[in-house]
């Protein structure tokens, strides 16, 4: 990815269309927005209002698409984007901004403000105004497959352990199963229950499933950074893969802009439709529930609270899934204020957790999250994301709270009913 | 020019010319934007985009959620912008000029009302104006425009209020002015933030129509 302002600048123009347009003219300056926006709320720095990040992209609009900008850039008024501008709004743009969404919520007007940013993104990176950590992950994910750095054998590794502990082949490479089950190198590196999990209840369920050798990776560093570039040639990976396999359905794992990307971001990038059909794993979870494929038993008993990840709920429409999968295993379950489409961010998507220099940053967005859980006190926070877990997890022990934070695709796999046990006890 | 043939000339050529520039500003606004056009999305859709689209058109007018120096702006907004159609469409001689304009017309309401509504108006724009001076985002996010902008709105309030009740200069000079400043507010409209006045729908319909596609109500 070579970068250069005047490119950055072609880029900006690039991604201005009809919505883009209508938003900006919309605006009154009526600061609401930074009312929804953790970033904000937390740090009372006017800057980090939710419109001003996407101010580059409004002078180019303005200078460009308007008779007004146009006539006053002919007679040198008007204000240009300039290089100094585009560092100064670095940190906004991705230190401050998850790309959560909750602002597009909230504008009286109905601007989608998430949408410009993740477009100014786009002219961001390519005028060479993203971050190190950032940097770091895409080019990661493009050499050798994963943001993290998670290769092959690692994988390999964890699922020979997932073997060992369940005592039947975890598949590999299958050709012609249903489902091809993507994983974030998070789910591999920290949390490979999940892996174990998913096992458990596909063996449960009988769904025919596979994970790729060539593609196991969900994330995509691309959509993040915003080089739109890279990340299609990330989701070609995965689509390659999944013809290679012919599976029917590709999953996305516990893991918010996996999702985003590969569902919604995913065809628009590699310009066709797919020929398979992309689910959340809590979709799936829920449809095998509700068909009577899922059965569980005993419930915990502890005071569980659900935490939306952004990109799940708000951005992906995946929210009345996991209550409905909840509802099965939790008898004491309470919903914090704010939640479902209007559940706050952790503090750390959109790739903030992937850049260092906005860690203090995002332990300070945290702080609306505290304050969530301080009203509802549970025993233990329940989420579908890989990333907002860990977040979840620094967070309180930042704050000295001691919740426990759990995977629901993993809750689900602890009290998967035991049908041998059960047609034991039959007469 | 006496002050008769002012008023006259306010009412004809003026107000001829105003609505020109605010009818033709405002479609090359719309034209403006709609010119971008957008992508056909490709990804399959979990809802509907029309459904979406609609519904935060309508929804949107209805938030009442918010809380704090939000609060603030949404009720005072509610209020301005209520008094504002009021005074504009239900004041019996504003009805007379809509029906030489449009051949309908519409039931009127009594004008002490109407004065009424017309001082609340006009105390919540100031309100407005201050809360925009105070609070710290609204001041940081605030340019030239929403100055402009709050003025060229208040104007036709004030000059209307004084010309109802003939308060400092003859009855013709005093209704030449408001409408005057009407003419002025139409003639700025199409190229100040007040053109949110139309585009807000398209707005909201793109809003709601990307949560909509996703099968999330916004």
């Amino acid at each position: 990815m070579s970068a250069s302002f005047e490119k950055g600048i072609n880029t900006f123009k690039e991604q201005i269309d009809a919505p883009v347009a209508t938003f900006f003219s919309s605006c009154v300056h009526c600061g609401m927005c930074a009312e929804a926006c953790p970033f904000y709320t937390e740090t009372g720095d006017p800057s980090r209002t939710p419109i001003t990040k996407v101010e580059p992209l409004r002078r180019i609009w303005k200078q460009e698409y308007t008779l007004l900008g146009r006539l006053g850039k002919l007679f040198g008024l008007g204000k240009s984007v300039t290089d100094e501008m585009l560092t100064e709004w670095e940190t906004l743009v991705y230190d401050s901004c998850t790309l959560c969404g909750r602002c597009s919520m909230i504008c009286p007007v109905g601007n989608d403000i998430t949408y410009m940013i993740r477009k100014t993104r786009e002219g961001m990176a390519l005028s060479g105004h993203a971050p190190e950590g950032l940097i770091g992950a895409t080019t990661r994910a493009i050499t050798i497959g994963s943001p993290m750095g998670v290769k092959l054998p690692a994988l390999e590794a964890q699922i020979r352990h997932v073997e060992k502990e369940l005592g039947y082949t975890v598949p590999v490479d299958v050709e012609g199963a249903d489902y091809l089950q993507l994983l974030s190198s998070m789910e591999i590196m920290n949390f490979p229950e999940f892996i174990s999990a998913i096992a458990r209840i596909f063996q449960h369920a009988g769904v025919s499933w596979t994970i790729s050798s060539k593609a196991f990776e969900a994330t995509n560093s691309g959509i993040q950074i915003g080089v739109s570039e890279i990340a299609a040639e990330l989701v070609e990976r995965v689509v390659k893969a999944a013809t290679e396999l012919k599976v029917k359905y590709v999953i996305s794992p516990e893991c918010g802009h996996a999702y985003t990307a590969i569902r919604w971001e995913g065809p628009n990038l590699i310009g066709r439709p797919f020929d398979f059909k992309v689910v959340h794993i809590l979709e799936l979870l829920d449809e095998l529930r509700s068909a009577g494929r899922l059965q569980t038993s005993g419930k915990e008993s502890r005071r569980l609270t659900y935490h939306d990840p952004c990109q799940i709920a708000r951005r992906g429409g995946v929210v009345q899934q996991p209550r409905n999968l909840l509802n099965e295993v939790a008898a004491n379950f309470v919903e914090m204020p704010d939640a479902g489409a209007m559940n706050w961010c952790c503090g750390a998507g959109g790739g903030v957790s992937a850049n260092e220099r906005a860690d203090e940053l995002r332990l300070k967005a945290f702080k609306r999250k505290k304050q969530q859980l301080e009203e509802v006190q549970p025993e233990a926070l329940v989420s579908a994301c890989s990333n907002c877990r860990i977040q979840l997890e620094d967070g309180l022990e930042e704050n000295e709270m001691d919740i426990s934070v759990l995977s629901l695709t993993e809750i689900i796999a602890e009290h998967l009913l035991d049908r041998k046990q059960q047609e034991g006890q039959q007469p | 020019m006496t002050e008769v043939e002012f008023l006259i000339w306010v009412r004809g050529p003026g107000f001829q010319i105003a609505t020109v520039i605010f009818v033709v500003g405002i479609l090359l606004r719309l034209f403006e934007i709609l010119m971008m056009g957008r992508k056909v999305n490709l990804a399959e859709p979990k809802g509907s985009e029309m459904a979406g689209g609609m519904r935060t058109i309508m929804t949107r007018s209805l938030h009442l959620a918010a809380t704090g120096s939000s609060a603030y702006s949404q009720t005072a907004g509610y209020i301005f912008h209520i008094g504002l159609f009021v005074t504009i469409l239900l004041f019996a001689p504003h009805i007379l000029v809509f029906q030489e304009v449009f051949g309908v017309k519409w039931p009127s309401l009594p004008t002490t009302a109407i004065d009424a509504i017309t001082v609340i108006t006009i105390i919540t724009m100031f309100a407005v104006l201050a809360h925009r001076l105070q609070n710290p985002v609204i001041r940081f996010l605030s340019t030239f425009d929403d100055y402009f902008a709050w003025f060229v709105t208040l104007l036709p309030l004030v000059t209307g209020y004084l010309a109802f009740h003939r308060i400092g200069l003859p009855a013709p000079s005093l209704l030449a002015i408001h409408i005057l400043s009407v003419e002025l507010l139409m003639v700025v409209f199409p190229f100040t933030k007040l053109t949110h006045a139309f585009t807000l729908f398209l707005a909201r319909w793109y809003n709601g129509a990307i949560s909509g596609y996703r099968g999330v109500e916004s």
